[in-house]
């Protein structure tokens, strides 16, 4: 992996001898300050830059590079502008977009920032960039026994990666514990307590790549979610329910050996310090007939609070996870309807929920949320702040003839990040809402009709 | 005696035939609301037999409510995962398939293994209702598969008991047979066994051969013949029919009770129902093979002969002649069966008596030859005390209902006696055939309760209304008494009548308070979830086998071979999707017990053995932690006697200590090294269960065990849940010789 980063740079290097991007060097950055957290198995790096435009055209908007082992993991990408000064500070979110360069080099990934307004030769602007990426710590020893410490890698580079020239720069890498086995030192680099200052570095050249490794402790809960499939059925009749089916892992090191009861339970301290047991999931608020159970049983280890802002549904999985161990389950509940379905004012309606996944601080390798409208919609759209890929079904459920528009929305690598509304219109005629009652009503008296016509009609061959 | 049994048919006749009459006739008087007394007589009928259908299902659904919506205990695991790849795979597969996941290595043939109905029911339930757009899931029909087919035998044991007796009496059985202990311990709501349906199957084949024998009809005996059949899908107990229907025809034989209607009654439901029993593969010929079904065969031939005796008899016209004739014909017939049955045993034709019907004949046959019986708990003789806590009353009612049945002798009421007698015996020897003498104890003591109960209201309302005699149809006899009594009119005697009732209605009300709570503490728990009271009186679930079981699921390769006692195969398969060695179907003796003897054996020993079978991992049950006390180790002599059964290098004196079994310090060195020992202790001694007792003391045993110092060489713990229930061991493979 290192060689390979190595590798990387050099051909980095390489380019930008070249040094073909015309365009890329009309900004420059004045002062970059990035601060990366890696307390939890998500790691989030939050970027303060100062743009500065030496070009002679306005720039609307910027680029952001990610080298490819980042690119493929990254979650989330979001920018803000800050403008005013200290105490009248207002944030702006910014359009943050993927794009492809036709020269970037190796490989390399980027994101568009789009500038509120065109930035003028000899201008600054404040950016903050937050960006997320999962996957990104490397559990080494690859294999731990129950007695052991989660120790992991994480791969990074001391200055940040971009395309333009950065005047100075500094890097803050925040570990969990004191324990750090080893970093990477690129001079001037120093460890205090939790925190790896990186810098500062002065006048980088764009593309600039100094791999760094650190070598430390997390003991974190490495829940990753490999896939979760959440399916929110609209009835009309009141309610909305809300099923999720999780396949959740430990995605740190591997458990290696023997698990053993009497460690596990009398020195909790020290035995299995990387293993979870207790998950969290936040849920809405009113929620009711909240179940958690698996393919063979109800599981009886949960316990649930419900608030006026939201619920809190604490659970525990039948085992505790260790490193590679996996649990499947399924946690279902029910809204009241009136908080999540409106009207909009062309008539149709929109049922407005959260996407992502409800359980805090895990990642969702694979999200797949299904909306399944009541039968008879027609139209269906979903809106969303972000891509993901949408397509349509049909699900039949009691006492349907055509089957209900399902609309199934997918996306991949998501965090708690993504927890933001979206919405799905759509058209439905109330009439529909009768059409299962009116079914069992007609079928009832059907018996009784055919019970009736049964004891008057003599079905005897001989007359008595 | 033949004319004895004629007022009594006709008699039920009449009330057959009244019922389409008042079924026409109420929907008639449209222009008054005011109903007939016949009319509100149907209503009243039709509405406690609505109720008790109701009660009946209602009442198996504790389970659901004190824990879960979940399958119970052990075989119906198993009939839960066959279920679902029936659904899943449809019914060919089904039967052709070929399970590798148990019974590793040598399989099973599960198709031609089982009794497909209950699985078949499942399923038809499962489909019709998906066709009727009810998207409900396998596993809830599966659940309630079992209430619902108690209901179902309700109306069965309603209709039965007007056969037999009348329309009270049927009212009566079905309402005790509803909510009766001993029919709800195998019929509650998670219990999808193979009883479930085939009580049902059971009762509905009596009553259909029994109404066959009061009409002649052959309609009747068709009905019966397929009540029969599905009864030999669902249960291996159909061979309870096939020889108390035989026995049955013999009394009526002996007791001159033949007719033209039971032969017709009999010859068809037993050639038509052995021919459709044979569609069963497990079934296959047995009809013809096997010692149990020779009775049948027996019968039936002896009833051609009587037939044909009769024809000569007939033709003959004279009584010296006939008899000599009688003679010859008795003493061939009797000369040519038993030659044929001789040549046919001998031969190997005719398989002898299985050693399960031979335990069920001798009680202590199983105790000496089939260890492997005799260690299932619900193949013990009964007790007392359970007769008593599924019965109660019941079973003072019983020898009443005889009374009254043997004085009002007919063709049914024979067949009822019969069926009491008999089963009761069988009860007698086996726990859990209590189950199968249940219909019949509910509808003799039916009748009981429903004589007595008319005798005394008829008491009182003649002393009323002297001239009103015949408002009250088919009293009968008992009318007749009371009348008698009446004249005598003695001072107290409508006072005691009032006491008598009052004391019936007590009794009865006691009878459906034990029942309910026999139903919600004992009978309703899935013994996968084990619930205790906490020292707050809060209620603790130890839910360690589900864990354990899902932890295999999804922590172990899935090629994982699970060595455990056979009775977790089932389970284990199910619930944790891995091959295992042995299960509950206990079809290979041998391979049982070499499980039994590397449970016995030194760990290097049992090393051997368990590389030989391929084991991945052992999973043991022990309850030392929580005082679970139907753990492995109290299991383990059974192991040890199973084992040593085929492999006479384990004795069972050599894990006794002066004939006591021992796990602490006293033990025997064999039993404190034996692998069973090592895995159900290990690193137990670390561990302080109880307050202010010495640690390793073992809760379910309630000593400081004896070997606290356990290493393992060739196993290692795996996974051990929560409160230390099951313990998952992982076999490591042999270490490098160099």
């Amino acid at each position: 992996m290192a060689a390979r980063i190595w590798i990387f740079s050099v051909v980095v290097a390489v380019f930008l001898s070249i040094s073909a991007f015309s365009s890329a060097q009309d900004l420059q950055i004045v002062n970059a300050e990035r601060r990366i957290d890696l307390s939890s198995h998500i790691v989030k790096a939050f970027l303060t830059l100062k743009v500065e435009n030496i070009g002679k055209d306005p720039a609307a908007e910027m680029l952001l590079a990610f080298p490819p082992t980042q690119i493929k993991n990254l979650a989330m990408v979001q920018a803000l502008a800050i403008t005013g000064k200290k105490k009248k500070k207002t944030y702006l979110p910014l359009d943050v977009k993927p794009t492809e360069q036709s020269d970037a080099p190796n490989d390399t990934g980027y994101y568009r920032v789009k500038f509120i307004s065109p930035l003028g030769p000899g201008e600054t602007v404040s950016l903050e960039v937050l960006y997320i990426l999962t996957h990104s710590l490397e559990p080494f020893p690859v294999e731990i026994t129950q007695s052991e410490s989660q120790l992991v890698y994480y791969h990074d580079s001391a200055v940040i990666l971009s395309p333009y020239h950065i005047k100075q720069q500094t890097t803050f890498v925040k570990t969990p514990t004191t324990r750090v086995e080893s970093f990477t030192s690129i001079e001037p680099a120093n460890r205090a307590g939790k925190e790896i200052k990186y810098g500062p570095y002065e006048n980088r050249a764009s593309y600039s790549y100094t791999p760094v490794i650190i070598h430390f402790e997390n003991n974190s809960p490495f829940a990753v979610v490999e896939e979760l499939v959440r399916e929110i059925e609209i009835s009309h009749w009141g309610s909305l329910q809300i099923t999720e089916n999780y396949r959740l892992t430990h995605g740190g090191a591997r458990h290696k050996g023997v698990f053993s009861r009497v460690d596990y339970q009398s020195k909790r301290s020290v035995s299995g310090a990387s293993s979870f047991n207790a998950l969290l999931a936040v849920l809405p608020p009113r929620v009711n007939s909240v179940y958690y159970r698996d393919n063979i049983g109800n599981i009886s280890t949960s316990h649930l609070r419900t608030g006026f802002r939201k619920s809190e549904l604490e659970f525990e999985p039948r085992y505790p996870l260790f490193g590679g161990w996996s649990a499947t389950f399924v946690i279902g509940y029910r809204v009241p309807l009136e908080d999540y379905l409106f009207e909009a004012s062309d008539g149709r309606r929109y049922l407005n929920f959260t996407f992502g996944c409800p359980l805090v601080e895990t990642i969702v390798n694979k999200l797949t949320l299904k909306v399944v409208l009541p039968e008879g919609s027609k139209d269906p759209s979903a809106v969303l702040p972000f891509t993901v890929n949408q397509e349509l079904e049909v699900k039949y459920s009691y006492l349907d003839i055509v089957g209900r528009t399902v609309v199934v929305l997918q996306k991949d690598n998501v965090v708690p990040t993504h927890n933001v509304p979206f919405q799905v219109y759509y058209t439905f005629k109330p009439i529909y809402m009768l059409a299962e009652p009116f079914m069992l009503v007609s079928a009832f008296f059907l018996v009784f009709v055919a019970s009736l016509a049964y004891v008057h009609i003599d079905l005897n061959i001989v007359r008595k | 005696m033949g004319g004895k049994s004629e007022p009594t048919k006709s008699e039920s006749m009449a009330t057959k035939t009244t019922n389409p009459d008042l079924l026409n006739s109420s929907f008639f008087p449209f222009k008054s609301l005011k109903l007939k007394t016949k009319q509100q007589e149907l209503l009243l009928r039709i509405s406690i037999l609505g109720l008790v259908y109701i009660l009946a299902f209602i009442a198996r659904l504790f389970s659901v409510l004190r824990y879960e919506s979940m399958i119970h205990e052990f075989d119906p695991y198993f009939n839960y995962r066959t279920t679902l790849f029936l659904t899943e795979k449809g019914f060919y597969e089904f039967w052709n398939w070929f399970d590798s996941e148990s019974w590793y290595p040598l399989g099973r043939i599960i198709g031609g293994t089982l009794y497909p109905g209950l699985m078949v029911t499942a399923a038809l339930i499962y489909w019709t209702l998906r066709f009727l757009r009810f998207f409900v899931h396998i596993r809830e029909v599966c659940v309630l598969t079992a209430p619902f087919f108690a209901s179902n035998t309700t109306l069965v044991a309603y209709f039965f008991g007007k056969e037999i007796w009348d329309t009270g009496a049927g009212l009566v059985a079905a309402v005790l047979i509803a909510i009766c202990p001993g029919y709800i311990s195998r019929s509650v709501a998670g219990s999808y066994d193979n009883e479930a349906v085939a009580i049902f199957a059971l009762l509905l084949t009596f009553y259909l051969f029994v109404k066959a024998v009061n009409t002649g009809s052959l309609a009747w005996a068709l009905g019966s013949a397929f009540g029969y059949f599905y009864m030999v899908s669902a249960w291996g107990g159909y061979v309870f029919i096939i020889n108390l229907v035989p026995l049955y025809v013999l009394v009526l034989l002996i007791t001159g009770r033949y007719s033209m209607r039971l032969y017709i009654a009999y010859n068809c439901m037993y050639i038509l129902g052995m021919l459709l029993a044979m569609q069963i593969r497990f079934v296959g010929f047995q009809h013809v093979q096997s010692g149990e079904h020779m009775g049948a065969m027996g019968v039936f031939l002896l009833m051609q002969v009587f037939y044909f005796l009769d024809w000569v008899k007939y033709q003959l016209n004279d009584t010296k002649l006939f008899q000599t004739f009688l003679r010859i014909t008795v003493t061939s017939a009797i000369l040519v069966g038993g030659i044929a049955l001789g040549v046919g045993t001998a031969s190997g034709y005719i398989s002898p008596w299985t050693g399960r019907f031979y335990s069920l004949l001798d009680p202590t046959y199983a105790k000496d030859h089939i260890p492997i019986i005799a260690s299932v708990s619900e193949h013990q003789p009964t007790a007392w005390s359970s007769f008593m806590f599924d019965y109660h009353i019941l079973l003072f009612l019983f020898p009443a209902g005889l009374y009254f049945c043997f004085k009002r002798l007919t063709d049914a009421t024979i067949f009822i006696v019969m069926y009491g007698l008999t089963s009761l015996y069988f009860a007698g020897v086996m726990v859990r055939l209590i189950l199968v003498a249940t219909p019949a104890v509910c509808l003799i003591s039916a009748i009981a309760v429903s004589a007595t109960v008319k005798n005394l209201t008829s008491l009182l309302r003649t002393k009323q209304k002297v001239s009103q005699t015949g408002s009250t149809k088919g009293a009968g006899s008992s009318k007749a008494s009371s009348k008698v009594t009446l004249d005598q009119s003695q001072p107290f005697q409508k006072n005691g009548a009032i006491a008598l009732l009052l004391g019936v209605f007590y009794l009865l009300s006691r009878y459906a308070i034990h029942c309910t709570w026999v139903t919600s503490e004992a009978y309703s728990s899935p013994s996968i979830v084990l619930a205790a009271r906490g020292a707050h009186g809060n209620r603790i679930i130890f839910d360690d086998y589900r864990e354990a079981y899902y932890w295999l699921r999804q922590n172990t390769p899935t090629d994982a071979k699970i060595m455990s006692w056979w009775d977790y195969g089932y389970q284990i398969t199910a619930m944790g999707n891995r091959t295992v060695i042995v299960d509950n179907n206990t079809w290979n003796n041998t391979h049982i017990a070499t499980v039994g003897r590397a449970m016995s054996s030194y760990e290097d020993e049992a090393y051997d053995i368990m590389r030989s079978l391929d084991v991945n991992y052992v999973l043991v049950v022990f309850g030392g932690v929580t005082g679970y006390s139907s753990d492995d180790i109290n299991k383990f002599l059974w192991m040890v006697r199973i084992g040593g059964g085929v492999f006479p290098v384990i004795k069972e004196p050599d894990y006794l200590v002066n004939g006591e079994f021992r796990v602490d310090k006293g033990a025997s060195p064999k039993m404190l090294n034996c692998l069973m020992y090592k895995l159900c202790y290990y690193r137990f001694g670390e561990l302080t269960t109880e307050y202010g007792k010495p640690p390793g003391y073992d809760r379910a045993r309630g000593v400081e065990i004896g070997n606290k110092d356990i290493k393992l060489e060739h196993l290692e713990e795996a996974y051990t849940t929560s409160n230390w229930i099951v313990r998952i061991y992982r076999v490591k493979p042999p270490t490098n010789r160099l």
